[in-house]
């Protein structure tokens, strides 16, 4: 893992978290964020992303380690001492209080001036499309406008730093999408640095800088969205991020980055070895669907094996074509549609393969 | 239509059905409540003779009019009272775990299960000048006499708030339940500090509650009789009593009914502008 600047605006030192002294919702925590970075908290349910995003938030606590924001340790500094703004997924706005007011908020208990708090309230309802809902009740507005007043809170006092926690959870595809593309927009327009929590792979693409991905509390891979895709660490993000096939096989010897292994079905494989395993270790060894190379295609590259088409979908923009190999029938090959791409029929005996750099030898 | 006499036309006869059910109790209703609510009013505009002579009394007499005072200013104060302490106890049941939720709840509805009565002999046991509040205080060398603490206003309110303390919590927790402690997070997270973020976000959210309870209490104080009539020794005349009197001793029919009446109607006033302003049927959990 490459720390991304020499200061990182956020630093999380070895921190864990027990809410009930027995299991670890984070565990052994080393996380860094860059300013002005976009990085996302991306893992599955019960990961420990909200608890990790509280922590930096001063909701709770770390059982152990420190955090720092701006090279301050502010582990036991007050949550409204921290000047980090926050986005949450129900959107908290304040029911007793318009939409200006609820904006005007972290102004008014910093004992802001009238003026420029309406002037700063103006600029961050303009900010999020909003001009002339200020005088409305957050119960009138639908559910992406209220998402837009909770981004504006959290904007106005221009804090150093904003926490979402899944704000586009609750709502539908088609408005999760514009949003991420605005909340995307505001960020590079004010140049701050967002810390956002997502289980949902494809925004955490489209959105981050940075993806840190989460597993049972344990911070798995942290990298740009492409390379944890092309180059994941360990067989959760490969499973997690996109699709993957996954084949068992037992590593016979490595050299540098790569090694051979071996297949239970006998056949022996190069890949590139990205965590060093002893020879003799289980590993699996990882293929996109995309990399495949079919019949001759597949006779030229280093590692060709024989297999059969199960089903053939298509989907429009690609093909999707399940086959039996390696003793099992879930071997997945995706085909883009494009211009010249040969057509396959279930039943056909065919070649596969791929090329050595585009399979890697993973451990759990 | 031919079809009709094979549906199964339960219809008619089952509402019939249900009327003779609820009957004894509507006649009950009737009877023993209505008829003489009626009777009520009209004894206060007959008696002795027909006319609005008694409701005038309301602007003529003094006595009627210090009774109406003491009770009005009585029930302020016990509403006052109660809401101040009946916050602080929603307050933290809303902030305890469930167990001592339960707890909490048991204790608050305990006194539910206590005659009034009771009650009242209890409380001057306690707060006379040689109960043990008295003695304790004294005995601790923080006052040289007995504190007048009983057969007085001081008493009264004691008693008054002891029984209308339940109803003011429940209504305040009811009403705190539904808020989102997130809110208050939010706020914190925004910069509020503790204090800010009560008096900002959580106060103004529970005013529904404040105004509900307040209303509640207020309104069953201006009918309080047993509580005042043992706990004020006599020196504390309510409304309730001083119509007791009318009807029992004086014998003043139209006086006792025309209050009875003023009391009635100006709950229900209480009542119809609290609905103006709040969603009753929520409030109450319906
Ligand atoms: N307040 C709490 N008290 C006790 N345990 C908690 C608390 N909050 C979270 N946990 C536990 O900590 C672990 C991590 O939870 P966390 O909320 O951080 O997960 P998450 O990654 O945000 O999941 P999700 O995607 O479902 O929101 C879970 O096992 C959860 O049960
Ligand atoms: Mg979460």
């Amino acid at each position: 893992m490459l720390s991304p600047v020499p200061e990182p605006l956020v630093r999380f030192a070895n921190v864990r978290k027990s809410y009930d002294g027995t299991v670890d919702a984070v565990s052994a925590l080393n996380l860094e964020v860059a300013r002005s970075e976009f990085l996302t908290l991306l893992g599955p349910s019960g990961s420990g992303k909200t608890t990790t995003l509280t922590m930096l938030a001063g909701f709770e606590r770390p059982t152990e380690g420190r955090i720092f924001v701006d090279g301050e340790d502010v582990t036991d500094v007050p949550v409204e001492k921290r000047g980090i703004g926050m986005v949450f997924q129900n959107y908290a706005l304040f029911p007793n209080m318009t939409v200006a007011e609820n904006i005007a908020f972290p102004l008014r208990v910093r004992g802001v001036s009238r003026g420029e708090m309406n002037s700063k309230v103006m600029r961050a309802l303009s900010m999020v499309r909003l001009d002339g809902f200020g005088d409305r009740r957050p119960q009138q507005l639908s559910g992406g406008q209220q998402q837009r007043v909770a981004v504006a809170r959290a904007l106005v006092f221009e804090p150093r730093l904003i926490l979402l926690d899944e704000p586009l959870g609750a709502l539908d595809r088609q408005l999760r999408e514009q949003m991420q593309y605005e909340l995307k927009h505001l960020h590079q327009r004010l140049d701050v640095t967002m810390v956002y929590v997502t289980h949902d792979q494809v925004e955490a693409m489209t959105m981050s800088d940075r993806v840190a991905v989460f597993s049972t509390g344990a911070l798995r891979q942290v990298d740009e969205p492409r390379r944890l895709y092309e180059a994941p660490a360990s067989l959760f993000v490969a499973r997690f991020l996109g699709e993957s096939n996954a084949l068992p096989a037992t590593v016979r010897q490595h050299d540098g980055g790569s090694c051979a292994a071996a297949l239970a079905t006998g056949e022996t494989v190069t890949a590139v070895m990205p965590v060093r395993c002893a020879p003799g270790s289980a590993v699996h060894l990882v293929v996109r669907p995309e990399k495949i190379l079919l019949g001759k295609a597949a006779q030229a590259s280093p590692n060709r094996f024989a297999a059969r088409i199960a089903e053939v979908t298509f989907l429009g923009d690609q093909t999707r074509l399940r086959l039996v190999a390696f003793g099992a029938d879930d071997f997945i090959v995706k085909l883009a549609n494009t211009a010249g791409q040969e057509t396959f029929a279930p039943g056909t005996e065919i070649d596969i393969g791929w090329q050595a750099e585009d399979c890697r030898a993973l451990a759990e | 239509m031919p079809s009709q006499s094979d549906t199964p036309t339960g219809w008619r006869p089952r509402h019939g059905v249900y009327w003779l059910i609820i009957m004894p109790a509507l006649a009950m209703l009737v009877l023993l409540y209505l008829v003489p609510l009626a009777d009520v009013l009209v004894t206060s505009v007959t008696d002795p003779k027909p006319g609005l002579d008694n409701f005038l009394l309301l602007f003529t007499s003094t006595s009627v009019q210090k009774t109406l005072l003491t009770t009005l200013r009585i029930a302020a104060l016990t509403t006052f009272v109660a809401l101040l302490l009946g916050y602080v106890v929603a307050y933290a049941m809303r902030a305890a775990n469930s167990s001592q939720q339960r707890l909490m709840l048991f204790c608050v509805l305990l006194p539910f299960w206590i005659s009034v009565l009771v009650r009242s002999f209890a409380w001057i046991a306690l707060l006379s000048s040689r109960g043990p509040v008295n003695a304790g205080l004294m005995a601790w060398g923080l006052i040289d006499e007995p504190l007048p603490l009983v057969r007085n206003e001081t008493g009264v309110l004691i008693g008054m708030v002891h029984v209308m303390l339940p109803y003011a919590v429940l209504t305040l927790y009811a009403n705190m339940r539904g808020i989102d402690v997130r809110l208050v997070a939010a706020a914190r997270s925004l910069g509020a500090s503790r204090f800010q973020a009560f008096r900002m976000v959580f106060l103004p959210l529970t005013r529904p509650g404040l105004i509900g309870a307040g209303t509640l209490v207020f309104i069953l104080s201006l009918g309080f009789y047993v509580t005042p009539a043992l706990l004020g020794g006599g020196k504390v005349l309510m409304i309730a009593e001083y119509v007791a009197v009318q009807i029992n001793d004086t014998l003043r029919w139209g006086l006792g009914t025309m209050l009875a009446t003023t009391l009635m109607l100006s709950v229900l006033a209480a009542l119809w502008a609290l609905s103006r302003v709040l969603d009753v049927k929520r409030l109450f959990g319906a």
